[in-house]
């Protein structure tokens, strides 16, 4: 394996561990928040120590989660530096504002909400409690929108003096920020969170009831929780349609990728598993239209005609035009303080084929598919899990409405194991996400063997065995801790 | 003036009487403060050097440029 495979996989396992505690932060502060209001809307002291106990778990998460995302920053410094140069502004400007709101919001939010009981006002502190959620999404915003510029590189420019992506006017800002995919992606992955957060008040109160402890307080929490995961499974759906949407329109290779498409047409259909498809569905959620066109792999290797008429050329021929700019490039960094005029002409002709630059560092078309078996069972496995999750919650909530709950071992063990199962889900999430965008770092323009440092295999190695030590060590701390703490339980019962 | 120092000092009081009294929160805390030397006094110091560390930016866009128009061998 090269330098390349092994600086994926540091950036892929600390984007996967950091991604455990993202989502569990994002919907318990949603859970807690619920809580609380009940609590200052109801008057009733019941609820602000049911808020109590899943603060003390959030909190847990919080301190063994809080800079994991740190560590991606430095791996961009470390062996993505030619990446980390090219987006310049695009990526520094999002990430900036990110860790400076993160670090005021969180830091001053979720004081009040942890020291503030008893010396803030019941309203002041149930906002605190609400904006140390909101805080959160916030940043997760941000960081999306550095993500959704990867995935679809709008409102910026490329310049050649500095070799760098630049953002030329507060209109472009705005182009970044508002980028559908970044906006879908948002929106996705906040809700996704949600449904960890609800999942994870379910397990953990099941676990009770199967113990036959906390009863009233299990229920109570049952309701909030399930509320909120429930919630947050319409929310996914409806994201990941339009994410599907998305995907057709700006990624149409990783939308084959992940429905194993070899061949497109009008009338696609959906793949539930190899060999069972159903006819036209792919059409209709990718296009909403049952006629609507969906190219596959060779489709788009061979080039093809969307649905709005536009030509899309083939990979050789974005291969041809790439390094027709990666050569223009060239000229004009040579010529530029020589030649002027030559110079010109020279960046004329990289700025007319700048959109397929990336395509010049390809050796052959098959290199724009990503690894398929991964992303086509990374997709199923999101699905799949989720819709059973969702299922559990519907009936969890049902039977625990009826007061029949406590007698159902079978479904309190089904909901103690859709904790693992919410967690493969947001990680295969991520996986069809990142994986089913290779080669490209920076869609199009960026493949990932142009964007790495010089570094070497050994080192990168090195890195990647000693954050596997670390982490392992911290995640084994942290899963200490969190059941410790729910073993000792909330004050009530 | 006065009601801000009243304010400042409220403020200050919320932090120090919330770490004085905390309980179940000291391991988190020793659990993050262990972290943060790990990650900033070890790893980023002997592990995570940015590979264009003293560079200008000139010479940065020198460096990728000529990665960007000349394929490097990847090791």
């Amino acid at each position: 394996m090269d330098a390349v495979i092994w600086s994926r996989l540091q950036f892929a396992m600390t984007a996967a561990y950091h991604w455990l505690f993202v989502p569990l932060t994002l919907g318990l502060a949603m859970a807690m928040a619920i809580m609380e209001t009940l609590y200052v809307v109801k008057k009733d002291e019941y609820w602000k120590k049911t808020a109590q106990f899943w603060m003390k778990l959030f909190a847990i998460n919080f301190a063994v989660g809080i800079a994991t995302g740190i560590i991606l920053e430095f791996e961009f410094g470390t062996n993505w530096s030619n990446y980390s140069w090219f987006v310049g502004d695009i990526f520094g400007a999002p990430l900036a504002i990110e860790g400076i709101l993160a670090f005021f919001m969180e830091a001053t939010f979720f004081a009040v909400m942890f020291f503030g009981w008893e010396k803030v006002s019941k309203r002041f502190h149930l906002i605190s409690t609400w904006l140390t959620g909101i805080g959160a999404s916030i940043s997760a915003f941000w960081i999306l929108v550095a993500n959704g510029w990867m995935q679809n590189p709008v409102g910026t420019t490329f310049n050649p003096d500095t070799v760098r992506s630049e953002m030329a006017s507060a209109e472009a800002f705005w182009e970044v920020i508002s980028n559908p995919v970044a906006v879908s992606k948002f929106f996705h992955s906040v809700t996704s969170g949600w449904v960890t957060g609800g999942v994870f008040v379910v397990a953990v109160s099941c676990w009770y009831l199967w113990k036959g402890r906390n009863v009233q307080f299990a229920r109570k929490s049952i309701l909030v929780g399930g509320f909120v995961g429930l919630l947050g499974t319409f929310a996914v759906m409806l994201s990941g349609d339009i994410s599907g949407v998305h995907a057709a329109e700006y990624q149409p290779m990783k939308l084959a990728a992940m429905e194993g498409l070899e061949n497109g047409g009008r009338r696609a259909p959906f793949s539930i598993v190899p060999g069972v498809e159903i006819p036209g569905m792919l059409s209709i959620l990718a296009t909403h239209d049952l006629n609507g066109y969906v190219p596959g792999i060779n489709d788009i290797i061979n080039g093809y005609t969307d649905n709005d008429g536009n030509i899309i050329p083939s990979v050789a021929e974005k291969m041809e035009m790439g390094r027709t700019a990666i050569n223009a490039l060239a000229q004009y960094r040579t010529l530029k303080d020589t030649d002027p005029v030559a110079a010109a002409a020279a960046r004329e002709v990289m700025e007319a084929n700048v959109q397929y630059m990336g395509y010049g560092y390809l050796e052959s078309p098959e290199d724009v598919i990503p690894p398929v078996g991964i992303v086509y069972w990374s997709f199923r496995l999101m699905v799949g899990f989720g819709m059973l999750i969702a299922l559990v919650l519907v009936l969890v909530l049902w039977f625990n409405y009826k007061d029949k709950l406590t007698k159902m071992n079978w479904l309190l063990i089904l909901s103690m194991l859709c904790l693992p199962f919410v967690y493969v889900c947001e990680e295969a999430g991520w996986i069809v996400a990142e994986v089913g965008r290779q080669p490209w770092t920076i869609q199009g323009l960026l493949p990932v063997n142009v964007a790495i440092s010089d570094t070497s295999v050994g080192e990168v190695m090195t890195t990647f065995f000693v954050f596997l030590g670390v982490f392992a060590l911290f995640l084994a701390i942290e899963i200490r801790i969190m059941i410790n703490a729910i073993k000792k339980g909330p004050s009530v019962e | 003036m006065g009601k801000i120092k009243k304010k400042f000092t409220a403020v200050w009081e919320l932090y120090r009487d919330g770490f004085k009294n905390m309980t179940w929160g000291r391991p988190l805390w020793g659990l993050v403060i262990l972290k943060a030397v790990i990650l900033f006094a070890v790893l980023r110091v002997f592990f995570f050097k940015p590979a264009m560390a003293g560079m200008s930016d000139e010479q940065k866009s020198e460096q990728v440029g000529e990665h960007l128009t000349t394929p490097r061998k990847i090791q």
